[in-house]
């Protein structure tokens, strides 16, 4: 892939250490560690179960670990809320796409910018001087960042809901990236789409790692074996809630109880390609 | 203004240019959701230092410069670069498949290749090897570049740069350059789509395309205050008449929309007065309307069905040349009001002055409907060799089974076979690099265009259609597969069709239903279908498809109604072959690869197996089996 980002291998801007999580008797995390450089796409896998979701849901705040720390650029993070981690530079999109039917494309993605606005409710009302430059800022932002990148011109005045699945995907990676964060997680992006489809965002996440303006640290859960393998830095193996490797992808693939575990089950993962 | 034999289309470029300078808008690009303007001062200066920096390169006299990529300014301005540079301009359609780039680029010795970003560079790297006479590939979009480290490889910034070093080290050579120029130098090397053989390249001179937008306009006036939307390939000559003839002898504004997809909304917002477009372009557009229609409530079908009553008869009285009584005229400019100005709001044709359509047949079904309307759609007939047209309707003297007249300073005749012939100064050259062939098309200057027609009793030509595909019926009467096709085409259902039956007992058809209208149609009939190839047979589809043909033999004589037909599994696709890129059916090439299909046609057969591969644009194959039924057409 030519050029790789230049890494710190001690930067890390996600930090999870001995993380337990239990429903009940269901123990779906148990004593996780994982480590994420920043500037790297460090791709989850694992089988249906495994914790994944889970695990991302620790991340940004929807469920709250019961042991362990989640620690983000060096700071401990675990009683914030999703919208403080949000506020962190913490984005991420969903495995089922949550996106606001009735909306359009371009108000999804203004959503997603909302934590950037500074003025107020009366200011903005008044949209004058500071207000309308500041609007024009985010504009230009949204217009030359996001829909140039996306490709998604066409349907930026289309209520989203209306879309085919594959562009509501697309929407939600640019709700995200409106945030402008530091850390992505992409909750599977590639299920349910087509080939091209694939091909697609696939380059699109290269595209926000490592792109100048960009540089987006990625943490992807996806099941395309092909995909992550190809975009991945380092590859992280999960399976009933414990963790089996943490390696790059030629030690994940080569890693016996990986074979054994995931991709042994050819059929069920096997990659489109 | 006059053309003369010394004029040139960079002198022209340079007049205008330094005529309007920073007071009138050249281009406008929708980039970012907004119409950016591009004033005729810094559409010189771009022009100016990318001629310099191609120079720079090395660039000599009579050197091809190749473009290819979407319409947008940078690839007009790469074009004049070339041509004030003294190189020769080649264009290629965006969608070329690998060989077909190749293969021109290698055939037209292309030095300079200009594309648009990363999918055209990603092209020109792997043909790079096998083309040892191209030497730079120039882009301008920085997309996904990032990690392209190949030598030959520029950004048109970096070329910008070495045209402004130049230009400060010596600058009057741009100037220089220009006033070098004369008229009859080669300009444009533009390659035929070909619907036998591999493409041929033309070859035309300055003086040839400035006296083609000339005499042109000496019919249908253009004014430096109309706007133009520049959005069908570079590489068809059509869109090089209206943006290079046309545009820079009047000066109108061009238009660029925002992508391919957004064209057609851009289209709507510009509101262009002049428009060129082949009939696939207007078929889409009544195609659009037809399932708009039934998609909407009783009230709108009524109102619609109502202004298309009038509409029509006002239509046909002007096509007779008859006046229109006042009540009509009333009811006109109700129908006008209700629904029309609305409707031709939405397809953007709300301004449209003149529209044109060539390139191919168009239905007289398709043409009626635009008159209808009110939108002054005309036909116009003429060919890459004649630097775009040589015939058109005349405003107020419009036959839809005709092209129309012979554009000034031009001649045509009907040789005694019956092959269309045309001379002015618009004909071309030559071809590049096959003398064979150009022997067999020019003769005396006689432009000899392979096509069968007739002067009919108003002096309007009559294109029958191509030579070669002329049928001959059972009865042994002539007749034009093209007609019949076009005719099937303006149902909304029906997106490609190929008729044969030349020389045999009846004559067939094969159908390709359009995916989109059927599957919308299916949905609502709730016909379950998971693929193009499932839903062209079901058995209500055929049922369906059986009406529209009936409807297109309606009023045809016995022998030329088609009697059997056939759904096919596919659309016919460019990229297969059965198609040139301007949509042209290749017949030879579909008569071989369908050979089953047509046999079973003129069998007794009610069913033909299809057994074949597939592959794909991206080298995967997939096996397809299946069985296509063959339905008879009662009378």
């Amino acid at each position: 892939m030519g050029e790789t980002n230049k890494k710190n291998d001690t930067d890390f801007i996600l930090e999870l250490e001995d993380l337990h999580m239990e429903f009940g008797k269901v123990k779906a995390l148990q004593g996780i560690d994982l480590k994420i450089r920043r500037g790297e796409i460090h791709s989850v896998i694992g089988p249906n179960g495994a914790g994944k979701t889970v695990m991302m849901n620790c991340i940004n705040g929807l469920y709250y670990p019961q042991k362990g720390t989640i620690k983000y650029e060096g700071k401990k993070i675990n009683r914030l809320r999703p919208y403080q981690r949000a506020a962190l530079g913490m984005a991420r999109t969903f495995q089922k796409v949550e996106v606001f039917g009735g909306m359009t494309v371009l108000d999804n993605i203004r959503l997603g910018r909302h934590i950037h606005y500074k003025s107020g409710i009366l200011s903005g009302s008044w949209y004058k001087g500071k207000t309308a430059r500041e609007e024009l800022e985010h504009r230009r932002f949204i217009e030359e960042e996001i829909i140039d990148l996306l490709e998604i011109e066409s349907i930026r005045h289309k209520p989203v809901g209306m879309l085919p699945y594959g562009l509501q995907k697309r929407v939600e990676l640019g709700r995200a990236l409106a945030l402008e964060p530091k850390l992505l997680i992409l909750d599977e992006p590639l299920a349910g789409l087509n080939l091209e489809e694939v091909e697609d965002m696939a380059r699109f996440i290269l595209d926000i790692n490592e792109e100048k303006r960009w540089k987006i640290t990625c943490l992807l859960v996806e099941h395309d074996m092909g995909v992550v393998m190809d975009l991945s830095d380092r590859v992280f193996v999960l399976n009933f809630g414990i963790m089996i490797i943490d390696g790059t992808s030629a030690e994940v693939q080569n890693h016996p109880e990986v074979i054994k575990a995931y991709l042994g089950e050819e059929d069920l993962y096997a990659t489109r390609r | 203004m006059e053309i003369t034999e010394e004029l040139t289309i960079p002198r022209l470029f340079y007049e205008k240019a330094t005529f309007y300078g920073d007071e009138k808008v050249a281009m406008r690009e929708k980039e970012f959701g907004i119409w950016r303007p591009i004033t005729w001062q810094e559409y010189l200066d771009k022009v100016k230092y990318i001629a310099l920096g191609l120079i720079k390169l090395g660039l000599k006299p009579e050197d091809k410069v190749s473009m290819i990529g979407d319409n947008r300014p940078e690839g007009l301005m790469a074009e004049m670069g070339a041509l004030c540079a003294k190189g020769i301009g080649v264009w290629l359609f965006q969608d070329c498949l690998m060989e077909e780039v190749k293969y021109i680029i290698d055939h037209s010795d292309t030095r300079f290749l200009f594309g648009e970003g990363q999918e055209e560079v990603d092209k020109a790297i792997s043909i790079f090897h096998e083309c040892p006479k191209l030497e730079k590939v120039i882009w301008d979009d920085p997309k996904g570049m990032r990690n392209y480290d190949q030598d030959f490889l520029m950004s048109l910034d970096e070329v910008i740069a070495l045209g402004k070093t130049l230009d400060s080290e010596q600058p009057n050579l741009f100037k220089e350059l220009i006033d070098q120029g004369h008229g009859k130098d080669v300009a444009l090397l533009f390659y035929t789509s070909g619907t036998t053989a591999l493409p041929k390249g033309a070859l035309l001179t300055h003086y040839n395309m400035l006296t083609m937008g000339n005499n042109l306009m000496a019919v249908d006036p253009r004014f430096d205050s109309d706007d133009y939307v520049s959005y069908l390939p570079f590489a068809w000559i059509g869109e090089q008449m209206m943006s290079i003839s046309c545009g820079l002898q009047v000066g109108f504004t061009i238009n660029f929309p925002e992508s391919t997809e957004t064209a057609q909304a851009n289209i709507r917002e510009i509101g262009p007065h002049v428009m060129f477009a082949p009939p696939r372009m207007y078929e889409q557009m009544t195609r659009t309307v037809q399932v708009k229609y039934l998609d909407s409530s009783w009230l709108k079908r009524t109102c619609y069905w109502l202004s298309q009553k009038i509409g029509y008869r006002v239509a046909n009285r002007n096509f007779d040349q008859k006046s229109v009584s006042g009540l009509m005229k009333i009811l006109e400019r109700l129908a006008y009001y209700a629904v029309q100005k609305k409707l031709k709001d939405h397809l953007g044709l709300s301004r449209v002055r003149h529209a044109y359509t060539g390139g191919a047949a168009m239905g007289p079904d398709h043409f009626r409907f635009f008159h209808s309307l009110g939108v002054n759609l005309k036909q116009i007939y003429g060919q890459t060799e004649i630097a775009g047209i040589s015939v058109v309707h005349r405003d107020g003297d419009i036959k839809f089974d005709t092209v129309g007249k012979p554009i000034p300073e031009t001649e045509i005749k009907i040789a005694e076979d019956g092959e269309i012939l045309a001379r002015s100064p618009s004909v071309f050259i030559g071809y590049y690099k096959n003398p064979e062939a150009t022997e067999k098309t020019l003769k005396d200057g006689w432009l000899h265009s392979d096509d069968r027609g007739f002067i009919d009793e108003d002096g309007h030509l009559v294109v029958f259609d191509r030579s070669k595909d002329v049928m001959t019926l059972s009865d042994g009467r002539p007749f034009s597969p093209q007609y019949l096709e076009t005719r099937l085409k303006f149902s909304p259902y029906i997106r490609d069709s190929w008729v044969i039956g030349d020389k045999k007992e009846y004559v067939t058809a094969v159908i390709c239903i359009d995916y989109q209208v059927v599957g919308n149609w299916a949905d609502q009939k709730k016909i379950n279908y998971t693929s193009y190839m499932e839903l062209s047979q079901k058995p209500q589809v055929y049922d369906l498809v059986e009406k529209m043909v009936s409807q297109a033999n309606a009023d045809l004589p016995e022998p030329a109604r088609i009697k059997k037909f056939i759904n096919l599994y596919k659309e016919f696709d460019p990229d297969d072959d059965e198609l040139t890129r301007t949509r042209k059916l290749r017949r030879a090439f579909v008569e071989n690869r369908y050979k089953v299909i047509m046999d079973a046609l003129y069998s007794e057969k009610d069913m033909v197996h299809i057994d074949t591969t597939i592959t794909y644009e991206d080298g995967r194959q997939s096996h397809i089996k299946t069985d296509l039924q063959i339905r008879e057409v009662p009378d």
